[in-house]
C-alpha cells in the first residue's frame, strides 16, 4: 500500500540528495575528524563545511553552532548552561505549551530548588505575553519558549520578546525544532541566546541536532568530554549525520520561499475542503500565526485514535491529541491548555506536510476522511444526541 | 503505535450490532465525553428470557470499540444470569488480548452490562457507593478495589490502565497505593490459609523464616533469637544477646518476630518466650 504521510511535525523524510551526500562517510570516509592526517581532516573540512550550511539558514556564524544528538540534548544543554552561568538566580520561565524535552526538564527542575513559571495561552494558542513579562525578575535566570508549536503549528513572537529580554538582561533560549526549515529565520535580527534544532525535522537524518549560542552568551558543557566543538560538548562527532544535517539545512534555506508557498496552499486546500465537508469540524490555534504545513483539526464526537486507524488503512499517516494515542488518559497537554473542550480534545487529529506531498495526495484524503467521520459518529452515543 | 490483535482490528473495522433498540428491556450507559470514552448498550429479551437483541453506541478508541463489539457477541442468546458472570477479562479474552493499558475498555464493558441489567430489574440506579478517590474520572474505592482483587493488580499504573484512577492530575495516588497494599494483604494471607501445611513443614518454614529474615535483623543491634520448639501454633523462643536485657524485647516479640512470621508462614501463629 502507497503511504501517505502527513506526520511531518513527527519526523521527516531524509531528502535523496542528504542520503547520497551522507553515503560515502560511514564506510569510505571514516576518518575521525580530530584525527592528525590528512584521511580525518577530509571530515573534518566537510563536518566545517555542515557547520556554515546550517548556520548560513539560520543567519549565524559558525563558531555559534554547536552539534547534538538530537534536539532534546541541545534543549537540555542550553537549559543547564544558562542555570550554571547564573547560579544565584532561581527562578525560570516557559510556556505552558512546549514539547516534553522543555517541559519535563522543566518540572523536574521545578522539583529541585526552581521556581518555575509556566506562562499560558489563550485559546488560540497565542502566548500571554503580559504574563509573561508580570513575572520577569532580578532572579529570573532563563526563559525559555518554542519558536512554533509542534501540535498547533502557532508560532510565537520571538522577536518581539528576544527585545525585552535583552534589555532587561535575562538569557533566552528557543526551542525552533518545529520552526527550523519552515519559516524563515535570521538570528542577526532576533535576539535569541540560544536555539535548538534538529536534523530529522527538515528532512535530515536522526540521532544529530545542533545547539546555537549567540557569542558572548555564558556557556558551560552538558556532556564533559574531549575537545570537540571546541570543548563545549564531548564526543566524538557523528559525521555523516553532521554533513546530513548541513545538506538539509542548504536544501531548506533553497526551498524555505517557494516550496513552502506550495505546501501552504496544500495545507490551505486540505483544510478549507475537509471543513466544507465535514460538519461539527474545528481549527485548533491561530490561523494566522501558524506553520505554513501544519494543521490541527478537532472532530467533535469522535476519539482520535479511531480516527488514525481508520485512515491507517488507507496508509494515511496523521497523528492525534487524544489521549488513547499517548499512553495516557489525558488528551494532549497543548489542547488542553488551550482550553480546547474535551469533546473536541480527544477527537483532534493533526495533519503535517512537507514538500513532498502531491495535490494527488490531498485530493485522496479530502475523499477518505469524511466518510470516516461519519461512520464514526453513526457508533458514537453522543452524536445524534448533539445535533 | 499500539499492538491490537488481528480479532480487535476485526471488531473495530466491522463492528457487530452497532445501533439503538428503541423498545430495549435494558439500557446501560457508561463513561462521559470527557473521560474519552462512553458506551450505551441495549438488549432486548425472547419468551425464555434470553437475550434475543443487542445493540450498542461506542464514542472510544478502537479497542473501545471491539471491547463493545465483542460483548455484545458474547452475550448474544444468555440469560441474564449467565450474562453477568462475564468479566472484562472475558471479553479481554475474546478478543485475543488487549494492550494492558487499554484494559480499561474492557471494564467499561462488563459496567455497561451490569447497568443495563439492573435497568432492566427495576433497581433503581446504584447509588455511587463507596468514596470517590480519583476526582478526575470520578471512580471510586470501592471500584478499585475490586479491579485490583479481580485483576491481581500490582500497581497504581495498573490500577489506571484498568480502572483509568490516578491517569488524571495523579493527586490520588497515595490513596490508591492504600487500597493496593490492603487488597494485597489480604489476598497474601487468604492464599496462605488454603496451603494447609503440614507440622514438619510448617517448622521448616519457621525455621527458615528466622534465619533468612529475623536474625539479621536483631543481630544488627546485637541480638539473636533461637527456636526452642513448636506446638500447634504456639511458637517458642528464646531471646539472646542484648535482646535477652532489652526492656524492649516483649514487643520485638510481638511487634516484629510474630507479625513477620505470621506474614511469610501462618496468620495464626503465636510466639511465646521461653525463660531460660
Amino acid at each position: 500500500m502507497k503511504v501517505i504521510y502527513l506526520d511531518n511535525n513527527a519526523t521527516t523524510r531524509v531528502a535523496p540528495e542528504v542520503l547520497e551526500e551522507m553515503l560515502p562517510y560511514f564506510s569510505e570516509f571514516y576518518g575521525n575528524p580530530s584525527s592528525m592526517h590528512t584521511f580525518g581532516g577530509t571530515v573534518e573540512h566537510k563536518i566545517t563545511e555542515a557547520r556554515e550550511r546550517l548556520s548560513g539558514l539560520l543567519g549565524a556564524s559558525p563558531e555559534e553552532i554547536i552539534f547534538t544528538s538530537c534536539g532534546t540534548e541541545s534543549d537540555n544543554t542550553a537549559i543547564r548552561a544558562a542555570i550554571l552561568s547564573n547560579p544565584d538566580k532561581k527562578h525560570i520561565i516557559t510556556s505552558r505549551v512546549e514539547h516534553p524535552a522543555i517541559k519535563n526538564l522543566f518540572e523536574y527542575l521545578s522539583k529541585n530548588g526552581y521556581r518555575v513559571t509556566f506562562v499560558p495561552v489563550n485559546r488560540k494558542g497565542l502566548l500571554d505575553l503580559d504574563y509573561l513579562y508580570k513575572n520577569l525578575s532580578e532572579d529570573t535566570a532563563v526563559v525559555s519558549l518554542m519558536w512554533a508549536n509542534n501540535e498547533s503549528g502557532v508560532i510565537f513572537p520571538i522577536e518581539e520578546i528576544g527585545k525585552i529580554l535583552k534589555e532587561k538582561g535575562i538569557v533566552f533560549h528557543t526551542d525552533a525544532v518545529q520552526a527550523v526549515g519552515k519559516i524563515p529565520i535570521d538570528l542577526k535580527n532576533v535576539d535569541v541566546d540560544m536555539l535548538s534544532l534538529s536534523g530529522h525535522k527538515l528532512h535530515g537524518p536522526k540521532g544529530v541536532g545542533a545547539l546555537y549560542v549567540r557569542k558572548g552568551t555564558k556557556y558551560s558543557p552538558f556532556l564533559i568530554g574531549g575537545h570537540q566543538e571546541k570543548g563545549r560538548r564531548g564526543g566524538t562527532e557523528n559525521a555523516a549525520s553532521i554533513i546530513g544535517l548541513g545538506k538539509a539545512s542548504d536544501l531548506a534555506a533553497h526551498h524555505l520561499l517557494a516550496e513552502n508557498v506550495r505546501v501552504k496552499r496544500l495545507r490551505d486546500r486540505l483544510e478549507t475542503e475537509i471543513l466544507n465537508r465535514v460538519p461539527n469540524a474545528i481549527i485548533n490555534g491561530d490561523k494566522e500565526h501558524r506553520l505554513p504545513n501544519t494543521t490541527s483539526i478537532a472532530f467533535e464526537y469522535v476519539e482520535g485514535e479511531s480516527i488514525l486507524l481508520m485512515m491507517d488503512e488507507y496508509g494515511i499517516c496523521a497523528s492525534s491529541g487524544s489521549a488513547c494515542t499517548s499512553g495516557s488518559l489525558e488528551p494532549s497537554h497543548v489542547l488542553r491548555a488551550m482550553g480546547v473542550p474535551f469533546t473536541a480534545a480527544h477527537g483532534s487529529v493533526r495533519f503535517s506536510l512537507s514538500i513532498y506531498n502531491t495535490e494527488e495526495e490531498i485530493d485522496f484524503i479530502i475523499e477518505k476522511l469524511p466518510p470516516i467521520i461519519e461512520r464514526l459518529r453513526e457508533l458514537s452515543p453522543f452524536w445524534k444526541k448533539a445535533l | 503505535m499500539w499492538e491490537y490483535t488481528k480479532t480487535v482490528k476485526d471488531h473495530f473495522l466491522n463492528p457487530r450490532n452497532v445501533g439503538v433498540i428503541e423498545d430495549a428491556d435494558g439500557v446501560g450507559e457508561v463513561g462521559s465525553l470527557a473521560c474519552g470514552d462512553a458506551l450505551t448498550l441495549y438488549f432486548k429479551l425472547d419468551d425464555h428470557k434470553r437475550i434475543k437483541n443487542v445493540k450498542f453506541q461506542t464514542f472510544g478508541c478502537a479497542s473501545a470499540i471491539a471491547s463493545s463489539s465483542a460483548l455484545t457477541e458474547m452475550i448474544k442468546g444468555l440469560t441474564l444470569e449467565e450474562a453477568q458472570k462475564i468479566t472484562n477479562d472475558d471479553i479481554a479474552q475474546f478478543l485475543g488480548g488487549l494492550p494492558k493499558q487499554k484494559m480499561h475498555c474492557s471494564v467499561m464493558g462488563r459496567d455497561a452490562l451490569e447497568k443495563a441489567i439492573s435497568n432492566y430489574r427495576g433497581e433503581a440506579e446504584k447509588k455511587v457507593e463507596g468514596e470517590i478517590v480519583c476526582e478526575c474520572f470520578g471512580v471510586t474505592d470501592i471500584e478499585i478495589e475490586r479491579a485490583v482483587r479481580e485483576n491481581h493488580l500490582k500497581s497504581i499504573e495498573d490500577v489506571t490502565n484498568f480502572v483509568k484512577a490516578g491517569g488524571g492530575c495523579e493527586s490520588c495516588h497515595d490513596k490508591i497505593q492504600k487500597i493496593i497494599d490492603a487488597a494485597l494483604g489480604r489476598e497474601t494471607k487468604a492464599k496462605k490459609k488454603v496451603l494447609r501445611l503440614t507440622n514438619i513443614q510448617k517448622i521448616k518454614l519457621i525455621e527458615e523464616t528466622l534465619e533468612r529474615e529475623i536474625k539479621p535483623a536483631l543481630k544488627k543491634d546485637g541480638g539473636n533469637i533461637e527456636l526452642v520448639d513448636v506446638d500447634g501454633n504456639h511458637v517458642l523462643v528464646k531471646l539472646q544477646g542484648t535482646c535477652a536485657a532489652c526492656s524492649a524485647a516483649e514487643i520485638t516479640l510481638k511487634n516484629y518476630v510474630e507479625s513477620k512470621l505470621r506474614e511469610l508462614v501462618a496468620p495464626e501463629l503465636l510466639v511465646e518466650e521461653v525463660q531460660s
